[in-house]
């Protein structure tokens, strides 16, 4: 009994999906909070405070949501490569069901970039879309999440359907080095980063700040997104269990 | 940034239907999926206590 108890109080307790779901249940409020009052600030600093910019006019105002969409892109992916990952080595179907909730969200962001990003080509560059290197891999990167997802609904059997879905996201991660480095090893259209971990940012500091604030808030968003959807794939994988049982006779 | 009138807002320096057509698209996005998301959770939980339903009345007819 000791045991059980001193295994109560370990990080490995949430690892099960009946104590993640609570947990999951209390955080989710918070951070959907955090990403309205982010959000909103971002909107505020960009169409109010941040000036003109020079070259591109008001059209460059679109970047404060195409940025932070398109890291979000990025970064759930990787995230969700290191659930798959996680699940497929150490069987934990909670970081099976984690990476599941993560595909719809990041398969999301991924549009919303490559949406912002044509709206914002068509009066810089002139042309809605390009087959240049950072748009392609970022269309591939939509078809990769759109695969995800599909590969994982078409298989009956949920271990082997998260084995699957695990494999194809672990190869998909060599996409993500290539999105991000593809402006510097090809010259094409897209433009080279205007902020990045090495150097000093090319832009004006309140663009810069309305654009990491609403990243943020996207980020935020993102978590509270997750959360929601993974709290309804614990109820339908877990079904079979009293607590959920006993968890929809509350809920209904 | 001051705009000065609502209209100069609307027109954002003549890129107004770049800089609208991409917040607009992102916001119904955005707006789709917690709608899914909370027409999902009414969903699984409708479902599933239609199949405890229906489990509880199987037992009942076996025994």
């Amino acid at each position: 009994m000791a045991m059980s108890k001193s295994r109560r109080f370990s990080l490995y307790y949430f690892s099960s999906p009946q104590s993640f779901y609570p947990l999951a249940g209390a955080m989710q409020p918070w951070f959907a909070a955090l990403a309205v009052l982010l959000c909103a600030a971002g909107l505020y600093i960009g169409f109010f405070v941040a000036p003109t910019d020079a070259q591109q006019g008001e059209a460059y105002r679109i970047i404060f949501i195409h940025v932070g969409a398109a890291w979000m892109s990025m970064f759930l992916y990787l995230v969700m490569g290191f659930w798959s990952g996680v699940g497929l080595v150490l069987n934990t179907r909670l970081s099976s069901m984690v990476a599941t909730a993560l595909a719809p969200t990041g398969a999301l962001f991924t549009f919303i970039a490559l949406w912002t990003g044509s709206f914002w080509g068509k009066p810089t560059w002139g042309t809605w879309w390009a087959w240049d290197a950072r748009m392609t891999s970022e269309l591939i990167l939509l078809f990769l999440y759109v695969g995800f997802m599909a590969l994982q609904a078409a298989i009956d059997d949920q271990r082997r359907a998260d084995k699957a879905g695990a494999v194809l996201a672990l190869v998909g991660v060599i996409n993500i080095p290539i999105i991000y480095f593809s402006v510097k090893w090809w010259s094409t259209l897209h433009q080279g980063a205007s902020v990045s971990l090495t150097s000093a940012p090319t832009m004006a500091k309140t663009m810069l700040l309305g654009m990491l604030i609403m990243a943020l808030g996207f980020w935020m968003y993102s978590i509270a997104a997750t959360l929601a959807r993974v709290r309804c794939v614990i109820l339908e994988r877990e079904r079979h269990t009293e607590w959920v049982e006993a968890e929809i006779g509350r809920q209904t | 940034m001051n705009w000065g009138s609502w209209q100069n807002f609307v027109a954002m320096g003549g890129y107004g239907l770049y800089v609208w057509g991409a917040y607009v698209v992102t916001l119904v996005a955005l707006i789709a999926e917690i709608l899914t998301l909370v027409m999902r959770r009414r969903g699984v939980i409708k479902r599933l206590a239609q199949y405890y339903a229906a489990r509880r009345r199987n037992h009942e007819s076996e025994a």
